[in-house]
């Protein structure tokens, strides 16, 4: 679960990073006062909100609640502004980088440091990046922290603090369950103070039943997205128009490989991940009919249960509706001549194999 | 007679943790019917009653001293995985398979750590478990798509697992053995760590690696078949078109530096003389032309 900058900021602050003085607003009206020149940032989840114009600066009242309100429902790649932060102006003197996450490589947590951090940390070169595993066995010692300020080359004041903030960030990261903590910049500012300039939490998903006072944080979900994920079943939306339902990952994303291979595009997908229960497979048809695609494929491995009685599932989800799309069906395992004769009987296309299955699906999306 | 294959075969003896539950019942019935010893299960506060004539311990120590059970299979629900795991770990089991998913990833680094460090073969989380075909099963892939054979086969992934393993049992073409290792982030064995497994086994002839995009493990994999596998290798790469996740932070992108696509996958492979499949299930064809 991603965290609006604000919220990143005070999950840091509550571990002891400084970060500046701000506060949130939904509408400019509720701006009343600010504490000296501020930066008025849109909250969105993505990416490019800076280049996008969701960043101004403001000098007094008047420009901040002016900048709030052209901020205030821009659409940033995508997303809609709900909320500005408001934030006391930084006067940077250098800005560094510093992030904490995951590293799959080692199995371990992995702190990455800068001493060029900003907007363009992406194009850094490799070797102005510190890449530190921090080996699980050892945990988070001091000495990691005098590694990162050596590597940032920074003097003894500005080394301390910048130490303090590395081992306040690793334990955030313990404490809150996030898989990645990063702050860019991390700003030294003229009068000698290091500063978080921005925040970047995700807390594992998979960690949220240890954490339930992030569960008023809701990510914002279409109705159908929603759905999905009440039903644990993963749903993506790209931009064809065949939907597809799988069960797993894996299959899934093979699936969408071959149809790409035979010409078509995918719409909508749902995974059900790795079950077979008819039970998910009658619920996800529903939510497919609903998303209304030009043609659906259902593409199942059955590795429990028998493929009849996935057929059953798919056909009591049509049951009272006049589907007019073409379905494409193949569910693969035990009883598969039976499934696949009540699927055709019941005016689908079925298919065999996978490939048979990816190239009727994108001759219908063709036609 | 002691049959060998790689991580599990017939000297294998299993217990279960989390036999009570639904997916407990059900695959420890099927496991046996693969040919698994299956010697106990574990559920604190069921000890004395049985699940398909197995007998229930309340804890992992308990149960290896009455049975000398040596390896364990945990279904354990994700928020009492760490726990059950890291307790088969101190009963001195010696293969773990943990089928659990949505296991926190600060959990699976914990119990990841430990088991390396103790040099306990640790296979998942989330993963489908291990299948020597005549011999053992351990995890949850499905016992009717299997065939003796010496191809070993590697995969990241569950269902896309089944759907080649299949393929290729349909091609009368046999496994030695069958890793999922599984898809999270961290997981307990490496591509490499089976790699070389295979190389030395000798009942497999050739290999098959299942990869998916994300992460570098793929990348790391090809380096190591280049210098160290005199077999031969054909490989799946599952996620050519997926469309790129919504980022937030730079940290993934500043690791990756341009792996972890299909594509930086793809050609890895092919530049260590790996057949590399269009389709799932073009991989019997190509492993019949090896």
């Amino acid at each position: 679960m991603r965290l609006f900058e604000y919220v990143a900021k005070g999950v840091l602050a509550k571990h002891g990073i400084p970060v500046p003085e701000g506060f949130v607003v939904t509408s400019a009206g509720q701006i009343r006062r600010i504490p000296g020149p501020v930066m008025v940032k849109a909250q969105v989840l993505v990416g490019g909100r800076g280049k996008a114009g969701g960043i101004k600066p403001a000098h007094n009242l008047d420009e901040a609640r002016k900048a709030a309100s052209q901020i205030l429902g821009m659409d940033i790649n995508g997303h809609v502004t709900k909320e500005v932060l408001l934030e006391q102006r930084l006067e940077a003197a250098k800005e560094l980088y510093l992030g904490i996450t995951i590293d799959r490589s080692h199995g371990s947590l992995l702190m990455m440091a800068s001493p060029d951090g900003g907007m363009d940390i992406e194009s850094v070169p490799e070797d102005r990046i510190l890449m530190l595993p921090i080996d699980p066995l050892i945990g988070y010692q001091p000495y990691h922290a005098r590694k990162v300020a050596a590597f940032m080359g920074l003097e003894k004041d500005l080394a301390a603090q910048v130490e303090h903030i590395c081992q306040r960030l690793f334990e955030l990261v313990i404490r809150e369950d996030a898989e990645l903590a990063e702050i860019n910049p991390l700003v030294v500012t003229k009068d000698g103070k290091v500063v978080a300039g921005d925040a970047k939490v995700t807390i594992d998903s998979d960690a949220l039943f240890r954490h339930p006072e992030y569960e008023k944080f809701e990510e914002d979900l279409t109705p159908l997205e929603a759905k999905a994920k009440s039903m644990d079943i993963a749903f993506v939306q790209l931009d064809g128009n065949i939907g597809v339902i799988a069960n797993g990952a894996g299959l899934t994303m093979a699936t969408l490989d071959s149809i790409n291979m035979y010409g078509g595009k995918a719409g909508i997908f749902l995974d059900l991940g790795g079950t077979d229960d008819p039970e998910k497979v009658r619920k996800a048809m529903q939510l497919m009919l609903e998303a209304n695609p030009k043609v659906v494929l259902l593409n199942i491995f059955g590795g429990i249960t028998k493929c009849d009685t996935v057929a059953k599932g798919v056909l009591e989800a049509m049951e009272g509706k006049t589907v007019k799309v073409p379905i494409v069906a193949r569910i693969k395992g035990v009883n598969e001549e039976e499934g696949r004769e009540m699927l055709r009987s019941a005016g689908m296309i079925p298919a065999s194999g996978l490939s048979e299955a990816a190239e009727k699906a994108s001759q219908e999306s063709l036609r | 007679m002691i049959r060998m294959a790689i991580m599990v075969d017939s000297n294998t003896k299993l217990l279960i943790q989390g036999i009570t539950g639904y997916q407990g019942r059900y695959q420890s019935k099927a496991m046996m019917e693969f040919g698994t010893k299956v010697v106990a299960g574990v559920r604190f506060g069921k000890g004395g009653e049985k699940v398909n004539d197995i007998p229930v311990y309340n804890t992992v120590s308990e149960a290896v001293d009455a049975t000398d059970a040596n390896a364990s299979c945990v279904f354990v629900p994700a928020p009492s995985c760490k726990d059950a795991a890291l307790e088969a770990i101190d009963a001195g089991l010696s293969t773990i398979v943990i089928v659990t998913e949505h296991l926190p990833v600060l959990d699976a680094i914990h119990v990841v750590s430990v088991a390396r460090a103790k040099g306990i073969a640790l296979i998942g989380p989330n993963c489908p478990g291990v299948a020597s075909p005549g011999k053992s099963k351990v995890g949850i892939l499905p016992n009717k798509i299997f065939r003796e054979g010496n191809v070993g086969l590697v995969s990241r992934s569950g269902t896309l697992t089944y759907e080649i393993v299949n393929a290729i049992t349909e091609h009368k073409i046999g496994q030695s053995t069958c890793v999922g290792i599984g898809g999270d982030r961290v997981s307990g064995t490496t591509f490499i760590e089976i790699l070389e497994k295979f190389e030395k086994d000798k009942q497999t002839k050739k290999i098959v690696l299942v990869g998916e995009i994300g992460g570098t493990a793929e990348e790391e994999a090809a380096q190591y078949i280049k210098k160290k596998i005199k077999k031969p290798v054909v490989a799946y790469i599952a996620g050519r078109t997926a469309p790129p996740g919504k980022r937030m932070g730079h940290a993934g992108a500043i690791i990756a530096r341009g792996r972890g696509t299909a594509e930086s996958k793809i050609k890895a492979l092919e530049d260590a003389g790996v057949k590399v499949a269009k389709f799932p299930t073009d991989v019997a064809e190509l492993l019949s032309r090896e």
